[in-house]
């Protein structure tokens, strides 16, 4: 999580293509995964009815989202727990730090949360002298190795488990002590080292999947039952939630909980899903704070038709479907977002002036949005949003992208502009440049990609000489 | 934080000016037309349950009646060793088997817990088109510690518990109390893309569907 600089998609995607080992292991995950979610899907007759639903409800979520909000506050509330409000990431991270001081607390065990990603949450808690252990598998490999996530679900995919072991043998195994590269034996030293934490560690910290406005329920899922572990074992138990993460009712989960574990690791379910509404006697932890995140969400909603970006369950279902993501890898995206969502997710949450590059990411082929859960039109998505890259540009200088654009209004304004304009494209071959160039600035464009060919003939060319007799096509 | 609640408030309702004040909620439709129930003889319900439960390599018995499930808990317990078994306080007294310490859970600590050989709960309800088994807060279930620090959780479920899907599971549990969905035991993938059982949760899951 060194990054401060963003260097651009295509900088970053270069440096990750030049890495064999992440493309032979990106390959090999998307490739499992992709098997998996489609056995699964497949068995379900009503999977484009559970997709329609998920859609529906987010829309009716996001549109309404204020009032939501409200009421989620307010069930919470009620259940005994306490709701703070953070703007962005710093007040996010400065809030769970002042919880976990209150009750003298140097030590914080997380489950695994994107969000907390987002906000750098383990950097902010250790320059206040706070030590956050994540408790994640992956998590864990890639904090103790001081290394990025490459993939939503298993952000450590591209270390292999001789990397591994050196890094385990390194940090965790005891004097004398020497480890193997079997994964189970390397599971057995992470679940030893972490049972400590979680037995002894007063302040947990998670993300939430879902979270219910009805009833103030929050819900989490996992795999491994870290998750279980730090919202059961500590005293106080800390949820940082992105805002759009609430659902309007608790039969609403039942669509959710459908989409969710077969888009993302491909099983009908995940092996634990735990749901809690604030604090409940005898059962738990004692205190419960959930931190409601906006942190440039609010700047997402605010485009109507991109607002569907706030859709998303972070499945991951779209990175492993995706030929740009599985050459590149998640850390060509420079951001814990990676993929096709990433794709348009972070322009928006950080702005285009940082990540103007990410919406270009992509080939347009549409698999993503075909295998969304909440069916988020990612190309259209994409598109939209370099007209606004183009339209950022044209305010500051005359690009050659914007010249191009604003020739080709000027051309397709009038009929006989339009046809003189294709009688002019034909000249191309005349001029003796053939096919796939056309002249600078323009070739920018025909250096990554072929020209097509300029027919001899126009389709209104064609039409008028057939009304004539000697149509011919 | 004085101020933030207000701030991120305008925010959302300022983002959402293309909304006219007069929808609500309920003008967003949203079609349910995914199937809420599974349309099966009861005999295939239980028969998918076992099987699914099974394919996340979790140990299914099926136990003809309650006189047999204390030998059948009383087995398992032997084949893994089992010496102390944490037991949830209003699982019945013909369940418990012999031969092991039964730690009755009035207020065992976590280290306790943690020293446990295994774990025997009911539950609340099974999914049968998920694998799945469904605790919530309360005697039968215990608290949620209980089914998570020991290595092994034997778990029995009756017949009529066993449900068809996640939207039955819904309108059976009561919202507010805690509820954990189990499908199999813990695993992870992460090291590169191998299976492996137990990471944090039970390493162990044993069902006992009682017929």
């Amino acid at each position: 999580m060194s990054r401060t600089e963003r260097l651009g998609f295509p900088a970053a995607a270069r440096e990750a293509l030049a890495d064999t080992q992440l493309r032979r292991n990106i390959g090999k995950a998307t490739q499992t995964i992709r098997a998996k979610r489609a056995a699964v899907v497949e068995e379900l007759d009503d999977w484009e009815e559970l997709r329609e639903a998920g859609r529906a409800i987010k829309e009716r979520t996001l549109r309404h989202l204020p009032a939501y909000l409200e009421q989620l506050e307010a069930s919470v509330t009620a259940a005994g727990g306490r709701v703070h409000w953070a703007r962005d990431g710093a007040e996010a991270n400065a809030i769970v730090a002042g919880i976990a001081e209150a009750h003298d607390s140097r030590e914080i065990i997380k489950v695994k949360s994107l969000a907390s990603d987002e906000i750098k949450f383990n950097e902010a808690m250790a320059a206040r002298g706070i030590s956050a252990w994540e408790t994640d598998l992956a998590e864990l490999i890639i904090q103790l190795g001081d290394d990025e996530q490459s993939h939503i679900l298993v952000p450590a995919i591209h270390r292999n488990r001789a990397e591994i072991r050196e890094l385990f043998q390194r940090t965790l195994a005891a004097e004398g002590e020497q480890v193997t590269d079997e994964p189970a034996a390397l599971a057995e030293l992470a679940r030893k080292h972490l049972r400590r934490k979680f037995l002894s560690v007063p302040v947990g910290v998670s993300g939430a999947n879902f979270c219910v406005a009805e009833t103030g329920t929050i819900c989490v899922v996992e795999s491994e039952g870290n998750g279980r572990m730090c919202t059961t074992l500590p005293r106080v138990l800390v949820t940082i939630a992105g805002i759009e993460k609430v659902l309007p009712t608790w039969g609403d989960l039942e669509v959710f909980l459908a989409l969710l574990p077969r888009s993302s690791t491909g099983e009908r379910m995940n092996p634990y899903t735990s749901l809690w509404s604030g604090v409940t006697e005898g059962d738990g932890p004692e205190e419960f704070h959930l931190v409601l995140l906006d942190n440039g969400r609010s700047d997402v909603l605010a485009d109507d038709f991109a607002r569907q970006t706030l859709n998303c369950i972070r499945c991951s279902a779209c990175l492993n479907v995706c030929p740009v993501y599985e050459r590149t890898g998640g850390h060509a995206y420079e951001s814990v977002y990676p993929g096709p969502i990433g794709a348009i997710l972070t322009p928006q949450l950080v702005g285009l002036d940082e990540a103007g590059t990410l919406p270009y990411a992509s080939s347009l082929c549409g698999a993503c949005y075909e295998v969304c859960p909440v069916k988020i039109d990612i190309p259209s998505v994409l598109v939209h949003l370099r007209g606004k890259v183009v339209a950022k540009k044209r305010e500051k200088r005359l690009d050659p992208e914007v010249a191009a654009l604003k020739t080709a209004a000027f051309a397709f304004s009038t009929r006989g502009r339009y046809e003189r304009a294709q009688k002019l494209s034909r000249g191309q071959k005349v001029l003796g440049r053939g096919r796939g160039s056309v002249p600078p600035p323009l070739s920018a464009w025909t250096g990554a990609r072929d020209l097509p060919e300029v027919p001899t003939q126009t389709f209104r060319e064609w039409w008028r000489g057939r009304a004539n007799g000697h149509g011919g096509g | 934080m004085p101020g933030a609640r207000e701030e991120m408030m305008g925010r959302l309702r300022a983002a959402l000016g293309d909304v006219p004040p007069e929808e609500t909620p309920l003008d967003v439709a949203v079609t349910r037309d995914y199937d809420r129930a599974l349309d099966m003889p009861v005999s295939d319900r239980l028969a998918m349950f076992a099987e699914r439960v099974a394919e996340y390599r979790a140990t299914v018995h099926r136990v003809a009646g309650p006189s047999e499930l204390a030998d059948a808990l009383g087995e398992a317990c032997e084949r893994h060793g089992v010496r102390s078994l944490v037991v949830a306080v209003g699982v019945p007294e013909d369940w418990r088997p012999a031969g092991v310490d039964v730690l009755d859970d009035s207020a065992l600590t976590h280290a306790e817990l943690d020293a446990a050989d295994g774990v025997l709960t009911g539950c609340a309800a099974g999914i049968a088109l998920t694998g799945t088994i469904a605790l919530e807060s309360g005697p039968l279930s215990g608290r949620r510690a209980i089914s998570l620090l020991p290595d092994l959780h034997l778990c029995v479920i009756e017949a009529e518990q066993v449900l068809g899907t996640v939207s039955e599971l819904f309108e059976r549990v009561t919202p507010g109390l805690p509820v954990t969905l189990i499908s199999g035991p813990s695993a992870t993938s992460d090291i590169e893309l191998n299976r492996v059982e137990g990471v944090h949760g039970p390493r162990r899951l044993e069902v006992f569907l009682l017929d």
